[in-house]
């Protein structure tokens, strides 16, 4: 209530520059976990992910 | 880092909600057809990994020396396809909540539900013109050069449609169509042959469940991700 931060409900009122970096490292993490189900090409991670990759539409073979 | 953590946090709850909710959906839909394909592969069908290749297709790092692990089909099989569909959304809402962001945060279900629309084009629809959804025992092209094909097709359709939708002139707009129209005009990467042991009203049918199933999952996530961003921003840094 009396906090001194105005909360608005975006954090929007962060710099650009500030914000970058947390989004950028939001979006790798995000291209790391679906690279990992959806790319990967190590034998049994493919085998365990299969039928996602399929269903999904990740070229798969 | 308090912006990072209200992406995240937006994105796993999203994510793993969506994931729960399209992994039931496929493992009544796509699987079961999945499953019915790979009895047209001629080898054991319980064995996912013994992919045969049609004539003419790449080869690529499959041992078939079945000494890789394989889920076993049942509970391990499809537990698996439950896990590994959460983590998808988990991914996919990453992606979506941060460039969102870059827009100043979703404001709401409503306009998640955009996102999520332009995500099912980016990442079903522009793909999947070039490159169908496939089953097993079905040929394709290398998988190396079909990944690529799709990485920069999803990124061309994404950035595109950015450029259509954030563009401040018809100049940026004309060439958002353009990088749409581009990845098509190259054209995926084809096997030598379409010959397959799969009946074309199996294909047929995997494809449109593929996609309507997609277009559910895109439709959750962004509107689950548009629905909880607020109510974590309003939660203060």
């Amino acid at each position: 209530m009396n906090n001194p931060h105005s909360r608005t409900t975006a954090a929007s009122s962060q710099s650009v520059a500030a914000r970058a970096i947390p989004i950028t490292l939001a979006a790798l993490l995000g291209i790391f976990v679906v690279g990992g189900v959806g790319f990967s090409q190590i034998g049994p991670m493919h085998n365990a992910t299969h039928d996602v990759r399929h269903a999904a539409a990740f070229p798969c073979h | 880092m308090s912006l990072f953590r209200t992406i995240l946090f937006v994105a796993a709850l999203a994510g793993i909600g969506t994931g729960v909710v399209v992994a039931a959906i496929h493992l009544f839909t796509t699987v079961p057809l999945i499953v019915q394909a790979e009895t047209f592969e001629g080898s054991a069908p319980e064995e996912a990994v013994s992919h045969e290749h049609a004539p003419g297709t790449a080869a690529h790092e499959h041992s078939h020396d079945g000494e890789e692990w394989a889920p076993a089909d049942g509970i391990e099989r499809n537990g698996l396809t439950v896990l590994f569909t959460v983590l998808t959304g988990f991914g996919f809402a990453l992606l979506l909540v941060a460039a969102s962001e870059l827009t100043g945060g979703l404001t709401g279900w409503r306009q998640g539900l955009l996102w999520g629309l332009a995500g099912f084009a980016a990442f079903t629809l522009a793909p999947g013109l070039g490159l169908p959804p496939e089953l097993p025992a079905m040929p394709a092209a290398d998988v190396a050069a079909r990944q690529m094909w799709w990485i920069g097709t999803a990124a061309a359709t994404a950035a595109g449609l950015a450029l259509v939708v954030f563009g401040r002139s018809p100049l940026l707009a004309v060439l958002g169509i353009a990088l749409i129209l581009a990845p098509q005009l190259i054209g995926a990467p084809q096997p030598d042959s379409y010959e397959t042991p799969i009946p074309e009203a199996l294909h047929h049918s995997f494809v449109v469940a593929s996609v309507t199933v997609s277009l559910i999952f895109w439709v959750l996530l962004g509107g689950l991700a548009g629905w909880l961003r607020p109510r974590f921003a309003a939660h203060g840094a």
